[in-house]
């Protein structure tokens, strides 16, 4: 049950993109067309499981056991870093079509702060492994379908008649904010 | 020569400000500044790990080789981050608490690993320093502004003061995200309406 609950909060309720603010730059930068969202939501998804599965027994493990969890920083963002390399490694050697689909997206996805982000809230949470894991998928998946309903709506936004300063960016984030308040229905599912 | 270091510096106030200009390091533009001083605040934890970082990058940019230079700035700047949060965290503690999470974030700052790139690693040390804290200023400045702005709307006070009477009814909204977006969205706006502008009448 309350694995169900942490995956509907990350995912919904607590939406990284729209109530943290996290990974605001693939957002805003690779949305404004569906297919190139959904392929940079499922990397993103992809890494940010991976490396919930990764940082919590490097944080478990080394930093608390030899007592410098004040290297946190430095450690996970090298253990990211690292992932999203043997990633693109791995997925370049075994299927060419999913690498062109996806490769460029990858290196991306380091300087993504949801990912650090993710790292530090699992810590903050005092999550254990199985919720870490669920927690990193559910973080994803929200990415996913933020960007996902942003590049729809941006599909459409080239056929209006949007003012020209208002063009690009900031209607972009206008709608993310009238996005925000919709996701705020979700606050009702879950206390705390 | 004097003249071009004020140039690297007074470019990052106006003509690249982050993050309206520059669209880098949107997300702690949008997450702390539900309050002038959290704005501030975290404008000058960044400019610290900036300023820091640029030095360092530009110090050691003829001796890291182009491979892994990614990998090193990174590590750099994670360095200066965790000090500059623990600083805050022994100093300032509530403002440490209020920011949280995103300290540490700045890490992942796109403005820092992005001056690195761009700048300090083709630049001598003094004209890094400039860019650094043009930009590092010109981000407080943004941070700040605004922070002014939904504080007055979302609490009817600056810097904790209030300024507004018991008639203003608060818009809680200007607090939440929704109201961040709203903010930077037309401050983007306004401040591409007000280059325009300017260009214009230069034109004429």
């Amino acid at each position: 049950m309350k694995l169900i609950l942490i995956f509907i909060s990350a995912s919904l309720v607590n939406n990284f993109v729209l109530t943290y603010f996290l990974g605001i730059c693939p957002f805003l930068g690779v949305s404004n067309k569906t297919e190139n969202a959904l392929n940079m939501g499922l990397a993103t998804t992809f890494v940010m499981t991976l490396t919930a599965a990764v940082t919590w027994p490097i944080y478990t493990y080394i930093l608390v056991k030899f007592n410098v969890p004040f290297l946190e920083y430095v450690a996970f963002i090298i253990a990211i870093a690292a992932l999203v390399q043997l990633v693109e490694m791995y997925i370049r050697k075994s299927s060419p079509a999913i690498y062109r689909a996806m490769g460029i997206y990858l290196p991306l996805i380091t300087t993504n702060c949801a990912v650090l982000g993710l790292a530090l809230f699992m810590v903050l949470r005092d999550y254990n492994y199985i919720e870490s894991i669920i927690f990193g998928f559910g973080t994803g998946a929200g990415f996913t379908l933020a960007m996902l309903m942003m590049s729809g709506i941006r599909e459409e936004l080239e056929f209006a008649d949007v003012p020209r300063v208002f063009q690009g960016i900031s209607i972009t984030l206008i709608i993310a904010g009238m996005m925000a308040l919709a996701f705020m229905g979700f606050a009702g599912l879950i206390r705390g | 020569m004097a003249n071009s270091l004020w140039h690297e510096f007074k470019k990052g106030l106006w003509q690249d400000i982050p993050p309206f200009r520059l669209v880098l390091g949107t997300c702690p533009a949008l997450a702390v500044t539900n309050s002038v001083i959290n704005g501030i605040a975290m404008g000058l934890a960044t400019l610290f790990v900036l300023l820091c970082a640029n030095i360092s990058v530009s110090i050691i940019r003829k001796i890291v080789p182009a491979q892994v230079r990614i990998a090193a700035y990174v590590v750099i700047i994670a360095l200066y981050v965790t000090v500059a949060d623990m600083f805050l965290a022994a100093m300032f503690p509530p403002i440490s608490k209020a920011l949280g999470p995103y300290v540490p974030l700045i890490v992942v700052n796109c403005i820092i690993l992005g001056r690195a790139e761009a700048f300090a690693q083709k630049n001598p040390i003094m004209p890094s320093i400039m860019d650094a804290l043009g930009i590092g200023i010109g981000f407080t400045m943004s941070l700040a502004v605004m922070g002014l702005i939904r504080e007055i709307f979302g609490f009817g006070s600056i810097l904790d003061i209030k300024i507004l009477g018991d008639w203003f009814e608060p818009w809680i909204v200007m607090i939440l995200p929704a109201g961040a977006f709203f903010v930077f969205g037309f401050l983007v706006a306004l401040v591409n309406y007000l280059s325009r502008k300017k260009a214009e009448t230069v034109c004429h």
